[in-house]
């Protein structure tokens, strides 16, 4: 529920300056991978930029991505839904099932119909009755997870599941891009400083990939599409920035927010069917655990920008793929961490901008200590490590963030 | 007036109840199932006094997160972060109380005072980024429930707060001496909580806060028009931080009645889902302490009678369906009768008088 | 070129009041036609009207000699009716080029938005107009004119072939205003018509090549500037006769009420809305302020009340810096607030009306007894302010948002008049109010004038102002231009410095 006023001054804010430009992007993401190489053949420890752990990455991401997608499309229309978590479970369940019927596919079809339709119930509450955001999206969240776990109970324990494990599916085949994955290994072997490096997590993501996985990672682009260059999109965006203005240019704000949450549902909830088929291959009882919430969390990360969005669940769904490797990793990691807030800290006060320029000192000197002292980090810090940032984000940075301007506000039509 | 209000304040609730009875019958029906029979069942084991007492007892820890839910509800906050408000509450208060050896009463009032202290500060994180940076207080809230779930997990690791007892998985924090602990009482032939006392204490005090004090009265008016109340004095944006670290207080104490009278330390065992259910609880007895104690009992009833839906072939998670749309039947039904109430009203003052306006504008 | 638009006889009513009433209007093609008159004159009624945001009652419109009916704001686009409000509606996290496309974006297929064609098109517009704008920018960068072109864009965009602009230069420094009017030059040089609505005459008269006057809802006259003054078109605007004062003269007490020395004050986005404003109240008097809305009156409030902090200079209330005093101590030291949104400043709508009494009071006796709500007195005395105060209601447990609008009016006036204020700090006291319950209200704030309090009443009611006040203060442009004496003000002096002209 939000409140009517803004409490405090807001500056306009702007992106971080840092990244205006594809190219900038480019170099701060080269520069990125040499601090990564370096600390590698330093340490010895070579499993960040391994074939498994990029593989791994991509698979931890994608189902965030999708929440984060889904969270985007709500809030750039104004609203914020907090039922995604319960959309992704429609998704697990819906595609475990129909796809253990009629194999995997009709299980990414079946999650997306219902997927929809669970968006276009949270539309109908919100949009239509005016029922609160945030209670309408509790309320979906406690009947998906209840409607789960009572359709488990009817039809799993029959064909060979119980009630909380589904009968196994079959899993999406797999292929590895022939001629490049093949070269990448082999200059991977080869140990090339910052080469090979890159090779490693190239490959990584070149083999055993999936096709549901290159289409879902299209709906980025698709997705960035819509919004800056399609009449739906520029219209979707104004109804989460101005809707009394979209109104009063004649546009339908609720018939774009009913489309808007529906496919944020779908979404959602094709996230929960790769859960459910491709980084595992059945449903499983709190399969989920909180990964919608993550999503919203990726589009505040991300800056309500799709590239933001999957910039996000790369390095939560890199940091979940940490968990089950080798502790050395997380510790290299850190010192990359370091290493780059060191360079921060250089150029900021370089410009002369001390403050930004003294936190990030102490960030590095942070790191620095933290890998002196500690040996291991605990393994419920790394879990935890994505919402931390996302507090730590809207702490420090809330006032640079762009959220569309009246998402979570209530909207009725004809108000001034 | 008055009675009328009483009337439209009970129709809501029940419709959503009936609503949602409905619904679970027609399921119950379609797996060929009778749905009387059903209902029967549940009842009477519901209400079979061995069951009651643990009903009642888990009433106590959903009371209090639907007192928590139903103070920010006042001011138009949604404090979905009971969860982690509860747990540190639960589990600073059992780390304190192990590590002191006080007299017992004034043990018992330092373990909850603790609690109540950690759930305070844990909301006042969101609290502050709220009024100071404008941080919806649900996103704030969700990433705290799970920061707070992980630093506890962290601090119960075996070198650190943590022991593992002869016999058991659980990994938990050092008991609490006798000193402080609560006794149960005998009621139905089994020992219930006397922190039940405590908590109806606190839907009293609660109640009189909101509707016999100034600073309740502040509370509702911030909450009903934000303006309104800076005009006439309030410092709105403290009241919203202050309600937040309220609303934390009380859900620190969510967990005390298990805390103190049973298991006399903390561990991952403790339950989850606070969060959700107090925030239904509280709209299913629209803020009100009669009205959230009767909804928490439901709850209690619901789940402790659900496991016998099994003998009966009906699979027990359709109890939290039923959950489910109670909480949506309610919020569309108040919806309604909010509309309904208001044109009533507007026609009894319509009826009242004619009168001729002269408008300036 | 013959008249474009053709208004005649429309009337619009609500219930309780006349909104416009025997409206004529005559706008030549190729002109600049100014609107004028003050608050309440119907000025905006007759725009929503031509805009088709409203239906009149009765009453032709006819465009390039045809007529219309307009039932929404798209019939109107459609004939080349464009509005530029008063309130911009643009998204900030948008580019101008968006902003201006929404809803009439070029496409193809229907799906995917011509950018090129879009910004080509805008780029013709600007350059025609000598518009400047960059399609490309954010509007979050840019300023108050610049929206402000941008708001004109895009009603070009969509072909407009008369423009109505709603008081255009409210929000503009006199900078933006030189450029805007250039801009409307361009407009009209190349063919367009311009509607706009002002009360600176000052401006009207460089600006428009025709002016008609409204005042209490009807069309009074339309002049050309050459052959009128600041005088005339004041003393149409404000009317004939301005009403004496009902009270006698009182002694004016030598306690100071209320002192600001050289106050200004700016927003938070660096515009200053009050410059160098110098104000006294003393006990004993009624102070008027007069002004047309959008000049600083609602900021001179919130600060007098403490709820904003002067930027600079000082703002003293009873003797206490109200800039640095909580706004519950100013209360409590007696001052009373009747603020000018009753609905969001002075009410709890879904609260029972004991409660909206205690509202305001509830951090002293008798509605609060130390930390504990008083609800017998509070029942109690709203069954007083009830009877006093004619508030027409069943109980005093009926929630606010049943009562009409009036009443809740009175009974808000009540509530503030108990209790003997200091300071009574009156917006609009009157607004919406039957006769009956004003001549009561009137009464009180005499009353409470006798009683030594001081009054600081803002109002758009000429009526309420030259009937109570003892002294007039003017303000405009955030300052107070003039102090005049109601008993020998001409209706020129006062249109003129409502108006901003320093001399006749």
């Amino acid at each position: 529920m939000a409140t009517e006023s803004k409490l405090h001054v807001k500056k306009i804010g702007k992106a971080t300056l840092l990244f205006k430009s594809p190219a900038r992007i480019t170099l701060m993401i080269a520069g990125l991978f040499f601090i990564l190489a370096l600390v590698e053949s330093l340490t010895g420890a070579t499993d960040i930029s391994s074939p498994g752990t990029s593989g791994a990455t991509l698979r931890f991401a994608i189902p965030l991505l999708m929440a984060g997608l889904g969270g985007l499309w709500a809030e750039r229309a104004g609203v914020i839904n907090i039922g995604l978590e319960g959309m992704m479970i429609v998704g697990t369940w819906t595609a475990a099932w129909f796809g253990y019927l009629h194999g995997p596919l009709m299980g990414f079809v079946a999650a997306a119909i219902f997927g929809l339709a669970s968006g276009f119930f949270h539309a109908i509450l919100t949009v239509k009755i005016g029922i609160d955001q945030a209670v309408s999206g509790l309320a979906i969240n406690l009947i998906a997870a209840g409607g789960a776990r009572y359709l488990s109970g009817v039809f799993f324990p029959p064909v060979g599941g119980d009630r909380t494990v589904s009968p196994p599916v079959d899993s999406f085949p797999t292929f590895t891009i022939p001629v490049i994955a093949p070269i990448l290994e082999s200059i991977d072997a080869q140990n090339i400083f910052f080469i090979s490096n890159l090779a490693g997590i190239l490959h990584g993501l070149t083999k055993e990939v999936s096709l549901v996985t290159i289409a879902l990672l299209l709906l980025v682009p698709l997705t960035s599409w819509i919004l800056w260059r399609s009449k739906f999109g520029l219209r979707m965006r104004f109804s989460g920035e101005n809707p009394m203005a979209a109104e009063s240019l004649g546009i339908n704000v609720y018939r774009i927010r009913y489309i808007a949450i529906s496919v944020s549902g779908m979404l959602a909830s094709l996230g929960g069917a790769y859960l459910a088929l491709v980084a595992s291959s059945v449903y499983r009882e709190g399969q989920t655990a909180g990964r919608g919430f993550i999503g919203l969390a990726t589009v505040i990360f991300g800056n309500w920008k799709p590239g933001g969005v999957f910039a996000g669940s790369i390095l939560f769904g890199f940091t979940d793929a940490l968990r089950v490797r080798q502790s050395e990793s997380v510790m290299s990691l850190i010192m990359v961490a370091g290493i780059v807030a060191l360079v921060l800290s250089i150029f900021y006060s370089i410009n002369r901008r001390w403050k930004p320029g003294l936190i990030s000192g102490a960030l590095a000197l942070l790191a620095w200590w933290i890998h002196q002292r500690v040996d291991v980090i605990p393994q419920e810090f790394v879990t935890v490590f994505p919402n931390f940032a996302t507090l730590i984000v809207l702490t420090f940075l809330a006032q640079r963030l762009t959220p569309p301007a009246m998402a979570g506000m209530p909207y009725r039509r004809g108000s001034e | 007036m008055k009675k009328v209000r009483i009337f439209w304040g009970t129709v809501a609730p029940l419709a959503a109840v009936v609503s949602s009875l409905l619904l679970v019958s027609v399921i119950l029906i379609l797996r060929g199932a009778n749905p009387i029979d059903i209902f029967q069942v549940m009842i009477s084991y519901g209400f079979d006094p061995r069951n009651l007492v643990s009903e009642l007892n888990q009433t106590v820890s959903y009371y209090l997160a639907g007192v928590a839910a139903a103070i920010g509800f006042k001011m138009l906050l949604f404090n979905i972060g009971i969860d982690g408000q509860y747990r540190m509450g639960a589990f600073f208060g059992a780390v304190v109380g192990a590590a002191v050896s006080l007299p017992p009463v004034l043990h018992v009032l330092l373990i909850v005072i603790t609690a109540m202290l950690a759930g305070g500060l844990w909301a006042a994180i969101a609290g502050y980024l709220k009024v100071r940076r404008g941080v919806s207080e649900v996103i704030s809230n969700i990433m705290l429930n799970f920061i707070a779930a992980a630093i506890i997990a962290f601090l119960l690791g075996e070198d650190l707060l943590g022991i593992l007892p002869e016999g058991s998985q659980n990994v938990q924090t050092k008991p609490i001496p006798l000193s402080g602990q609560m006794p149960t009482f005998k009621m139905f032939n089994g020992e219930i909580y006397s922190f039940i006392f405590v908590a109806i204490f606190v839907g009293i005090a609660y109640w009189i806060m909101l509707n016999k004090t100034v600073f309740g009265f502040n509370l509702r008016a911030t909450g009903l028009s934000f303006r309104a109340a800076r005009s006439s004095g309030v410092n709105a944006p403290g009241m919203i931080f202050i309600t937040t670290v309220l609303s934390g207080a009380i859900a620190g104490l969510v967990g005390l009645g298990t805390l103190l009278s049973d298991t006399h330390s903390y561990s991952m065992a403790f339950p989850s889902g606070f969060a959700f259910t107090g925030l239904s609880l509280a709209l299913l007895g629209r803020n009100h302490p009669v009205g959230i104690f009767f909804a928490a009992f439901l709850w209690s009833f619901l789940e402790r009678a659900a496991p016998v839906l099994e003998y009966e072939g009906v699979p027990p998670e359709i109890v939290i369906v039923m959950q489910g749309t109670i909480v949506l039947s309610i919020v569309i039904a108040y919806e309604v009768v909010a509309r309904i109430n208001l044109g009533q009203q507007q026609r009894a003052v319509g009826k009242a008088n004619v009168e001729l306006v002269k408008e300036s504008k | 070129m013959g008249n474009i638009l053709e208004v005649a006889g429309v009337e619009k009513k609500y219930p309780g009041v006349v909104a416009n009433r025997d409206v004529s209007l005559l706008v030549r093609e190729g002109s600049i036609h100014a609107i004028i008159g003050e608050n309440g004159a119907g000025k905006s009624t007759l725009m929503k009207t031509l805009y088709g945001l409203i239906r009149p009652d009765a009453g032709s419109i006819k465009v390039f000699g045809n007529e219309v009916s307009l039932k929404s704001p798209q019939d109107a686009i459609a004939l080349g009716i464009g509005m530029v409000h008063q309130h911009f509606k643009l998204a900030d996290n948008a580019t101008v080029l968006e902003n201006v496309i929404l809803g009439g974006e070029p496409s193809r297929f229907g799906f995917v938005i011509k950018y090129d064609e879009a910004r080509k098109k805008l780029l013709e517009i600007a350059e025609t107009y000598h518009l400047d704008i960059d399609p490309d920018e954010s509007v979050a960068n840019l300023g108050v004119g610049e929206r402000q072109r941008v708001e004109i864009a895009k009603v070009l965009f969509r072909g407009a072939k008369i423009l109505i602009l709603d008081e255009p230069t409210a929000v503009l420094v006199p900078q933006e205003v030189t450029e805007l009017f250039a801009n409307l030059r361009d407009l009209v040089d190349k063919g367009l018509t311009v509607l706009f609505i002002s009360h600176k005459l000052d401006e009207v008269l460089s600006i428009a090549d025709d002016i008609t006057i409204m005042r209490q809802g009807t069309t009074v006259a339309t002049k050309k500037p050459a052959d009128t003054n600041k005088k005339e078109l004041a003393e149409l605007m404000v009317g004939g006769e301005l009403p004496k004062p009902i009270a006698g003269v009182l002694k004016i007490s030598e306690k100071s009420i209320l002192s600001i020395k050289d106050a200004s004050y700016s927003r938070f986005d660096g515009r200053e809305i009050l410059h160098h404003l110098n104000l006294d109240l003393h006990g004993g008097e009624i102070l008027g302020l007069a002004g047309v809305e959008g000049n600083g009156q609602s900021e001179l409030i919130e600060l007098i009340m403490g709820l904003l902090p002067a930027t600079s200079g000082s703002v003293e209330v009873l003797g206490l810096d109200a800039s640095t005093t909580p706004t519950k101590d100013i209360r409590n030291a007696g001052v009373a607030y009747i603020p000018q949104d009753r609905q969001r400043d002075g009410l709890l709508m879904s609260a029972p009306l004991w409660e909206n009494r205690i509202l305001g009071h509830q951090f002293a006796t008798p509605m609060a007894k130390g930390m504990w709500v008083n609800k017998g007195a509070a029942a109690e005395d709203s069954k007083r302010v009830v009877e006093e105060f004619d508030v027409r209601t069943p109980g005093v447990n009926v929630l606010a948002s049943a009562l009409s609008g009036g009443n809740q009016q009175k009974f808000i006036v009540g509530r503030e008049l108990s209790g003997d204020p200091k300071l009574i700090v009156a917006a609009q006291p009157t607004r919406g109010v039957d006769v009956g319950a004003q001549a009561i209200i009137w009464d009180h704030l005499m009353k409470a004038r006798s009683a030594g309090a001081g009054v600081l009443l803002v109002s758009a009611d000429l009526e309420e102002l030259f009937s109570l006040s003892d002294r007039i203060a003017v303000i405009y442009g955030g300052s107070i231009v003039s102090i005049l004496n109601p008993l020998k003000t001409t209706p020129e002096d006062l249109g003129l410095a409502m108006t901003g002209a320093k001399s006749a």
